[in-house]
Parts: structure tokens; sequence; C-alpha cells
């Protein structure tokens, strides 16, 4: 049976997370189909067409998705679903926020944030902030799946020429609507994408002292990521957050600056390929998952570092 | 309006947990257990409403074992007005919870159930979601603010790229995340009070609920360890790490 894949899109574009959720689709099996729910989408359709591996995509634009409020969208993947074993979409917050809701109007269980195929009904997925690593299976006819991003290596985004079919719509459901959004506006990379990440913990002592971070970030061409506590006393905005209810980063490099190593934290960074952490306690956790350790004062060893990489750069 | 908050005991989240050796679980005998953090966010949410007025009574409900109890005295204690737990000590996915949650949605007749967005030992993230779906409600996930209206509801929601504001009919459900509020400590007056607060008993099967798994858990398994780094002296030596041994800048 064919798979569909739920495209994580602003309108405008595909988001980058889509590309993995169709890579563990790969894994599963070979006839995928990219469902673009959303308005004045067309070019997001003609983009996802393009995706390597994807045979078909289906296009639902109209005024209700939109905003891609789950109340209108789970009824249009609900009615699509019947033909297809799996309906995947990327663990973002619009994948975790539809495919629950998708699973259960279906009546079968969700499998979230998975980050193993070993079989087309049978996945692997971290559970205990990633302290442990669940293998399940499913006996559902139709599995319904939110993918890991870090765990897939992104499918090409150019190669294929999938069709686009036109399905039509479910509506506004009429119980929600949208108000408004407040992005935060960032030029360096997305966090979940950058191949180097600078975050900053409770040690930074306030938002001011973040430009630290976004000079040595700077000079990186990173992404600045945060912990739960620097969010919490309002450093920085919460899609900041890295860990267990943050975002899953996995990039080449991640500097950890003034963050003690909780296991919250380290469940969404401990797949870095390198881990630098720069704290002042010798005794932090951090350092149990660093690759390489400065037991220094942040104040001092930030701007050292920004100094010293701009001359080596 | 009554409001339902679901409570999950679950492992206390500073204890490192450990995996059984023949691969079947997590070490759950002796280990510290406490109410899952976004329920109780859950439930401070639910109290401020019902202490701003807007709520007129809190009903918490657990689905587990008998133990789970004292995790809904706990919310008693925190100012919940009566309990009920659903008892079972089987394995309890999502889906079963969302179904045992609507029927007593449908028993109750709250106008709003607050949830925590996920819990922290199955890191589901769907229970919300799917009770809303099941009871054909709104949903309002991930919140960071929570503002009732006259027969709507108005959520602000913390997304990947920020925050999102969406307005809800009511009867609605609302997750909460970790920057909804602060959750209060019981005071001991609190805990005494909560004692005496009612708790009912029901069995899933009462309730008209068919709560077996729909997952099976094959193995749980132990993570990759990352190998134990070094120590730097200096700044220096940091940068000539990463340009010369790991070459990442
Ligand atoms: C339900 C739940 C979910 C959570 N989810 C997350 C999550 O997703 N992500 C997350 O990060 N956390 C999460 N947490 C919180 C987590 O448990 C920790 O509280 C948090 O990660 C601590 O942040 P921190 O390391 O910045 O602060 P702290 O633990 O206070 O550490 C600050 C560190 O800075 C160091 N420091 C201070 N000053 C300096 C200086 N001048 N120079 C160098 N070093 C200095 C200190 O030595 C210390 O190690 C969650 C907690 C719960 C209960």
């Amino acid at each position: 049976m064919a798979i569909l894949v739920i495209a994580d899109h602003d309108n405008a574009a595909l988001k980058p997370a889509t590309l993995n959720a169709v890579a563990a689709a790969q894994k599963i099996g070979s006839d995928i189909h990219l469902l673009v729910a959303g308005q004045g989408a067309q070019g997001v359709a003609e983009a996802a067409a393009k995706v390597a591996g994807v045979s078909k995509v289906l296009l639902a634009d109209d005024a209700a998705y939109q905003h891609h409020l789950p109340e209108n969208v789970a009824p249009l993947v609900v009615g699509l679903a019947k033909g297809y074993g799996h309906v995947l979409a990327a663990a973002t917050s619009e994948g975790k926020n539809l495919a629950p809701r998708v699973a259960a109007l279906l009546d079968v269980a969700a499998i979230s944030d998975i980050t193993g195929v070993v079989s087309p009904d049978t996945f692997e997925r971290p559970i205990y902030a990633g302290n442990a690593i669940a293998t399940v299976q499913s006996a559902d006819a139709i599995k319904v799946i939110t993918v890991r991003a870090t765990a897939f290596e992104a499918a090409a985004a150019t190669g294929g020429s999938a069709a686009v079919e036109t399905v039509s719509g479910t509506g506004d459901a009429g119980v929600s609507s949208f108000v408004g959004q407040e992005l935060t506006k960032s030029e360096r990379p997305e966090l979940t994408q950058a191949k180097i990440v600078v975050s900053g913990g409770r040690g930074m002592q306030s938002g001011e002292n973040f430009k630290l971070l976004e000079a040595l970030a700077d000079t990186l061409g990173a992404a600045v990521g945060a912990s739960r506590a620097a969010v919490d006393a309002g450093f920085v905005p919460n899609d900041y957050q890295v860990g267990q209810t943050g975002k899953i980063v996995a990039p080449e490099l991640y500097i950890a600056v003034g963050i003690s190593g909780a296991i919250q934290h380290l469940a969404g960074m401990k797949d870095s390929k390198v881990i630098v952490a720069i704290n002042k306690d010798e005794e932090a956790p951090i350092f149990q998952v660093a690759d390489y350790g400065l037991v220094a004062d942040l104040f001092k060893a930030v701007p050292e570092l920004t100094a010293e990489l701009d001359k080596v750069r | 309006m009554k409001v339902l908050v679901p409570v999950k005991r679950v492992v206390d989240y500073n204890v490192k947990i450990r995996v059984k050796a023949d691969g079947t679980g997590v070490e759950t005998a002796n280990v510290k257990m406490s109410m899952n953090p976004f329920d109780e966010i859950a439930v401070e949410e639910a109290v401020r409403l019902k202490e701003a007025g807007k709520a007129s009574e809190i009903i918490v409900v657990s689905v587990g074992p008998t133990a789970a109890q004292e995790t809904l005295r706990t919310a008693l204690a925190m100012g919940a007005d009566r309990g009920i737990l659903v008892q079972t000590d089987a394995e309890t996915q999502p889906l079963a919870v969302a179904k045992v949650l609507k029927a007593l949605v449908e028993q109750e007749g709250p106008t709003l159930v607050i949830l925590g967005k996920q819990a922290i030992d199955d890191d589901c993230n769907q229970t919300g979601q799917m009770l809303a779906a099941l009871l054909g409600w709104p949903q309002g996930t991930f919140a960071s603010k929570v503002v009732p209206g006259e027969g709507t509801v108005t959520v602000t929601r913390e997304i990947d790229g920020g925050l999102e504001t969406v307005e809800l009919k009511l009867p609605a459900v609302v997750t909460a995340d970790l920057r909804l509020n602060e959750p209060r400590y019981a005071s001991l007056p609190n805990i005494m009070k909560a004692k005496k607060k009612p708790i009912d008993t029901v069995a899933p099967d009462a309730l008209g609920v068919d709560v077996a798994p729909r997952l099976t858990t094959l193995k749980v398994a132990e993570p990759p360890k990352r190998k134990a780094g070094v120590k730097v002296a200096d700044v220096a030596a940091l940068v000539d790490k990463l340009k010369n041994e790991a070459r990442v800048i």
C-alpha cells in the first residue's frame, strides 16, 4: 500500500523536516504520496513534486487550510487515509498537533517521533527523554507516525517529477480560528537545520548577555539555541529551547555555554556529532557528554573563542 | 464552567532511569514517582481559573494503578475539588486513555479539559489531541496562555517558529506547555484538606472502554553511549582540537 506523507509548509515553501519524513517513508515502502494542504500553496505543491522518491502530490487548496488548523486538516487526511497503509508527518509542532488527531479519528494508535524503521509495522522511538529506545510493533491497519527529523537523512529536494493532483477539501469545521502569529525573526540558520548550534543556559544571566553568543554564532555561521532555564527566565524566545520538550537538534557541532546538562536538555542535543561544553563548574554533567570540555568563566571564554575563531576562519 | 484535568503518575523527572536487563522495559520498582510535570501545570491553570471566578469545579482524573490515588491527592491539595481514579494495572496507551476520558467527559460535562502536552515517560504527546478528536472538540495544544471568553477560549501556543494564537469554540481541549504558569506547592493545611476530598474509583470496563494496547513493545534498549571526551586547557587548545582533530570548523 502507498504511504501518505503530510507536508509541513507555510504556503510559500516546504519545511525541510518534510524531506526527513519522506526519507523515513522510503525506508517503509516505495509508493510515496505527499499531501499539501494549504491556501495558495501551488508553489509548495510544485516543490513537493520535485522531491526525490515522491510519486504523487495531492494538493488541497482551501481557505480552511491556510493556517493548518488541525480541526480542519484532520478530516481531510482521514478521508484520504483509507487508501494508505501509513500516514507520516514530521515531528514538528504541526505534525505533533495533527497526527494524533488523525489517528484517533481513524481509531488507530499514533507512533510519535520515530528514530528508526525496523519493518513496515515495527519502529524505534525514544522514551524517557531518550534514555531508552523502545521498539514497538503496530497491529493497526493504518500506521500514523511522526518522524524525528534528525534520525533520517533528508530526501533530495530535487530529482523527482511527480504529478500534482488536486483533491477537494472538507471545508471549515467551524470550531477554531486563527488569531495571529508572533514569529521569531532571525538572519541565522534555522535551529534544527544548522550545521553548528551555539546554546546558552542560565549561566548567561540575561538576554543582553546572549549577544556574546550571537557574536560567536555569527563567526561560525551557527544558529543560537538555549536551555529551558534561559527561556523561562525570558533571556530568549520559546522557540530557542533545545531538549526533551523543545527542539531536537543534531548538528556537526554543538557548543553548550553555561548549561549544566540536565537529562531534559541532553535529550535534545546528545546526537550532535561533536559537543563542546563551556562551564565554570568542572562537575557539571554536560561534561559527561562533551567531546571537548572547557572549564572556564563563559564571560571570559566566549569573547576569547570568538576572537580566536575570527583569526583562524 | 467545569474543568476536567487528567493527571498521570510517572517516574519523577529527576530520576536517572535504568533499562531492565531483560529488555522488557524500564525499572519502575523502588523508583520515585510523581505527577507528570506538564500535568501539574495543567492543574495549576485550572486552579487559577477557579480562583479568577472563571471555573466552578475542577475534577481531576487519573488512569492507572491504585497508587495513582497519590497523584490525585497531590492535585486535590493544589486546589482541585474531587478526583476520579480509573483503576487499571494494564499498560495504558494514549488512545485508550483518550477513550476513557471521553467517557468521563460525557458523564461529567466539563466545558474545558486541560491536559499536559506530553508525559515524560512515554514522551508521546498525543492524549489531548486524541481526546479532542474523539469528542469533535477543538484543541489548543502546547499552550503558553489560556484566556476564556464568552463561549470561546483564546489560546497562545508555542510553535516551532515562535507563538501562534487561536480562538476555539467551547467546549475545548487545551494542552499545557512549560511556560503556561509555574505550579504552586501545596501548603500543609491544603494537603490535610485534600485528604477529605472525595476520590471515586471506577474500572475502564464500567465506562465501556477497551483499554487493550494497540502497540506491542518488542524491546526496550539503552541508547548508544557517547564516548567520554577530554577537557581542554584553554580557548586556544579548544580551537586547535575543533580545527585539527574534529575538523568541524
Ligand atoms: C517537564 C520538564 C521538561 C523540561 N524540558 C527541558 C528542555 O526541553 N530543555 C531544557 O534545556 N531543559 C528542560 N527542562 C529543564 C531541565 O531539567 C533543567 O532545569 C534545565 O535544562 C537547566 O538549564 P541550565 O542548564 O541552563 O541551568 P542550570 O542547571 O542552572 O545550569 C547553569 C549552568 O551554568 C553554569 N554557569 C553559571 N555561570 C557561569 C559562568 N559565568 N561561566 C560558565 N558557566 C557558568 C553553572 O555552572 C551551571 O552548570 C525540563 C524540565 C522539566 C521538569
